[in-house]
């Protein structure tokens, strides 16, 4: 019987380690803090690890967008809002009107894991099985990983770049109108 | 020939249209003539019809109208059979009828439904016609069923009153069940035969079983006590003569209580196959004979006396149906038609001159006033009676001759109601015109009076066929008696070949003396009183209690029925059970409601938990 | 030698759950839209790892939409949630039930 040798290294062992930790306390950071801005930081601490985990993939040109758009736009987004709306708002983690919420919450997350988890151990996926759809391009040809990204969305997947474009258009002019105070009605709504 | 016959049966049906199509524009007299004409031009095309006929060499002649029914292996032409047993019931039937027309056109004067009357009675006399010319069964049902709904409305012709309303359905009502019978009938023989004609079955009325032709033969005479009006189903004629006296002659008295003795005749082929069913015909017929008789004697009304009388009278028919003696019962229906007819005509014109009154107990000793009526009525009391040498006397004899040749025991029973029918129609006739005078009250002190020609004349003529009719059957008049005349058309006689001329003499003795007791006893008893408990026993007087009977057994139950099913099935089964589906819709969406919570947070577990659950599935399928 | 992406995967799995845990079970408006991005951070690790795995760029390019997109949802849902609890005392959803059935 011949002995699986595991191969890895050490570095990308710690390196997996060191992202795991990040992305789960972040994320129990989340669900437990009362104080929305401790739960806002957690994100921070969670989206690192997720970038972390992201370079370990040879995703740099992602990983380095994670940080910029979603730690340090989304999260700063959010901190914004927490301050607008009060800082001070606690919610009662303590008391949960709806009965049967936690225990049926919890129920179908841990289902969902454990389904998800028993997929992957039951399929052929994990094997490193090179993909033959015409849609993919091969990723380990030595190439810079942003121009193989930039060859792909601009040629591929040109189509839905332009439309996430105008979707970002449009979404900055929703939030603009959403968000704004009703001028027209000043005399009768006091200001707020 | 088949323009001839096809008239006679157009004819009433041309009259009906015209009324109803320009009666608002004809005055009485123009309707009643026009009515009258036509049933009387139908009496000539009949007459003519009838010489053809009596040339005709075959005697049996098939006038296709057009093809009606053509479904599958079912061929039902609208067509005529014209022989001797159509054409004879056709001459009386439309003779009659115009006799009775011309008196309701004096009768029914100043009436307000004057046009509906005539044309009742126009639509009646076609119906009959197609009943009795019809060559197959299913256009004689037409006939059956047109003249029971003529029955109905001109029976509850004064709807206003309960009484004649209640009397319309109950006789429609007994006509129906009876109808039943002739459904059977049709089926059996159709599903047997495959075919519906008259000649078409007699054809292959060999095929039948002797199970099924009794079977059959039951059938056709369930229909028959429907229609005329025997036990178990004839307790509505006597409330029928609720309806104006010229119905009560025409239709219950001379037609159509007669067709269902016409059915059986015709159907005698097939009667011919079963001889427990001609037992059965027999005997329902001699004991409603008898039953009918013995309530006639109790009667208190002039025309339920009639009426009863009727019931046995032709409940004598029906037993010599039953005996086998085909002719004999055609011979007392025509004899019968003419002599009940003038009765109740008579009556009616009684019935007039006391400006409405009923009751035998407010009459007496009109025998001056009536000097028309009273012969003729006269004449009808004999005839009827059975004395020589009126018709009755000839055409009963001719029963009772045929029915001593095969059960005793019937003919004993023939014999007692004899004596009954004379009794009964005895005190009739002195009750009404002899005696003394107790109708003063009901004129106002006026003396009655006589009724206008129009009434009278039918009276006579009619009385004159009662003396004469008995010629139709004596073989020393002419040569050709009405029995040998229909012989052609009967399936199976009874042979009384071997009667001697002495026991002829002898039965004929014993008739006359039945006639003349009944007679006597009548005379005697009722000449010096008009009311006795003890001779009009409320037994018989109540018809035997038939009426509460069936009211118990079979009114009360339905009745029961129809609550429970108004009150439990209809209310709690049916609308519960609509209403309750309803309310459980009703019940299961508020239940369903409670899932529309507005709570963001539910909405997110019960997709969370539909993930899961597919989840689990790609693992199964996949595992 | 990369580690397996079997465990990358379990980890991205860990994540999601952890996060409809929480949006299942947060009330404030804001700790539940933080759950969201983190699953949809779960399922951003996914492809990637696939992406490694099968050697294709699409999964990345994928990755890139998933991120333009939350970002667009995240403005206008924040925009939103603002316009909604301007005018209330706190930020719980549970106050949001006028479409009660």
């Amino acid at each position: 019987m011949t002995a699986v040798t595991i191969a890895y290294s050490w570095p990308n062992i710690l390196v997996f380690a060191a992202a795991a930790v990040l992305v789960l306390v972040g994320a129990l950071g989340v669900i437990t803090f009362k104080n929305p801005v401790h739960s806002a930081l957690s994100l921070i601490m969670t989206l690192f690890g997720v970038a972390v985990a992201f370079v370990a993939q040879q995703a740099d040109f992602l990983a380095a967008v994670q940080i910029i758009v979603y730690a340090g736009a989304i999260v700063v987004l959010f901190l914004f809002v927490i301050m607008f709306l009060g800082v001070d708002r606690r919610e009662h983690v303590h008391v949960e009107p709806f009965v049967a919420q936690r225990p049926l919450a919890a129920l179908g997350a841990l289902i969902t894991v454990g389904g998800l988890i028993a997929l992957m151990a039951e399929s052929h996926w994990v094997t490193g099985v090179k993909s033959v759809s015409s849609a993919g391009t091969a990723l380990a040809t030595g190439q810079a990983n942003v121009r193989q990204l930039g060859t792909a969305v601009f040629t591929t997947y040109l189509f839905a770049f332009e439309a996430t474009a105008a979707l970002l258009v449009i979404a900055v002019v929703g939030a603009v109108l959403l968000a704004r105070r009703e001028r027209s009605l000043a005399s009768e709504e006091g200001d707020e | 020939m088949a323009h001839v016959s096809t008239l006679i049966l157009l004819l009433p049906l041309l009259g009906f249209a015209v009324v109803l199509i320009n009666g608002k524009n004809m005055n009485e007299s123009q309707i009643g003539y026009v009515a009258t004409g036509v049933v009387g031009l139908s009496f000539v095309a009949s007459v003519i019809t009838f010489v053809l006929l009596l040339h005709d060499h075959h005697r049996q002649v098939t006038v296709q109208l057009f093809n009606w029914i053509d479904v599958g292996t079912l061929h039902v032409p609208a067509a005529l059979l014209i022989d001797p047993l159509s054409i004879t019931m056709c001459l009386f039937v439309t003779g009659v009828s115009t006799l009775i027309h011309l008196y309701s056109i004096g009768y029914m004067h100043g009436e307000k439904d004057y046009k509906k009357f005539f044309l009742y009675f126009n639509l009646f006399v076609f119906s009959m016609l197609a009943l009795v010319l019809a060559n197959n069964l299913v256009f004689t049902f037409v006939g059956w069923e047109g003249v029971g709904v003529c029955s109905y409305w001109l029976v509850s012709f004064y709807f206003d009153r309960d009484a004649a309303s209640s009397a319309g359905k109950k006789a429609f009502i007994y006509n129906r069940v009876g109808d039943v019978g002739l459904l059977a009938a049709m089926f059996l023989l159709f599903s047997r035969t495959g075919t519906l004609t008259y000649i078409g079955v007699f054809e292959k009325s060999g095929t039948l079983t002797p199970t099924v032709a009794t079977l059959v033969v039951l059938a056709l005479l369930l229909a028959a006590t429907g229609k005329s009006a025997q036990i178990p189903l004839f307790n509505w004629l006597p409330d029928a003569m609720e309806g104006p006296t010229p119905v009560s002659a025409l239709i219950h008295a001379a037609t159509m209580v007669t067709a269902g003795v016409y059915l059986l005749v015709r159907m005698s082929p097939v009667l011919a196959l079963s001889s427990s069913g001609r037992m059965t015909i027999a005997v329902i017929g001699g004991v409603t004979a008898f039953v009918a008789a013995t309530i006639a004697t109790s009667q208190k009304d002039i025309k339920k006396v009639l009426a009863f009388s009727t019931v046995s009278q032709i409940g004598y028919m029906v037993l010599a149906v039953g005996v086998g003696a085909y002719g004999a019962a055609i011979f007392l229906m025509v004899g019968h038609a003419f002599y009940k007819a003038l009765l109740f005509l008579g009556s009616g014109s009684v019935i007039h001159s006391l400006n409405g009154e009923q009751d035998l107990r407010k009459m007496g000793a009109l025998r001056k006033f009536l000097p028309l009526t009273f012969p003729t009525f006269l004449i009808g009391w004999l005839a009827i009676s059975g004395i020589p040498p009126f018709a009755g006397f000839w055409a009963k004899g001719d029963v009772l001759t045929n029915v001593f040749a095969h059960n005793k025991a019937l003919w004993v029973l023939g014999v007692v109601t004899a004596i009954l029918t004379a009794y009964y129609m005895s005190r009739l006739f002195v009750l009404t015109f002899r005696g003394t005078e107790r109708f003063r009250e009901v004129t106002h002190g006026h003396d009655p009076h006589e009724s206008p020609w129009m009434m009278t004349t039918p009276l006579v003529i009619l009385a004159a066929l009662s003396v004469l009719g008995g010629a139709l059957a004596l073989p020393w008049v002419h040569h050709d008696t009405l029995e040998h005349f229909l012989s052609s058309t009967f399936g199976y006689v009874a042979p009384i070949a071997n009667q001697s001329t002495l026991s002829q003499w002898g039965l004929a003795a014993v008739d006359v003396a039945a006639a003349l007791i009944g007679l006597a006893a009548a005379f005697s008893i009722w000449r010096s009183r008009y009311e006795d408990e003890k001779l009009t026993p409320s037994f018989l007087e109540h018809v035997w209690y038939w009426d509460n009977f069936y009211d118990a057994t079979i009114g009360r139950p339905l009745e029961h029925l129809a609550v429970f099913s108004d009150v439990v099935v209809e209310d709690e089964v049916i609308d519960g059970g609509v209403m309750g589906l309803a309310a459980g819709i009703v019940h299961s969406s508020q239940g369903v409601r409670k899932i529309q919570s507005g709570f963001v947070r539910h909405y997110a577990l019960a997709m969370a938990l539909g993930l899961a659950v597919i989840v689990v599935y790609l693992v199964a399928r996949v595992g | 030698m990369n580690v397996p992406a079997a465990w990358y995967l379990v980890l991205a799995a860990i994540l999601f759950g952890i996060g409809s845990f929480g949006l299942l079970t947060r009330r404030s408006a804001l700790i539940m839209f933080m759950c969201i991005e983190l699953m949809l951070n779960a399922v951003n690790l996914t492809f990637v790892t696939f992406a490694r795995t099968l050697s294709d760029i699409g999964g990345q390019a994928t990755v890139f939409f998933v991120m333009v997109v939350a970002a667009a949802e995240v403005t206008v849902g924040l925009g939103i949630v603002v316009a909604v609890f301007r005018r209330r005392a706190s930020t719980s959803v549970d106050e949001l039930s006028e479409l009660k059935g």
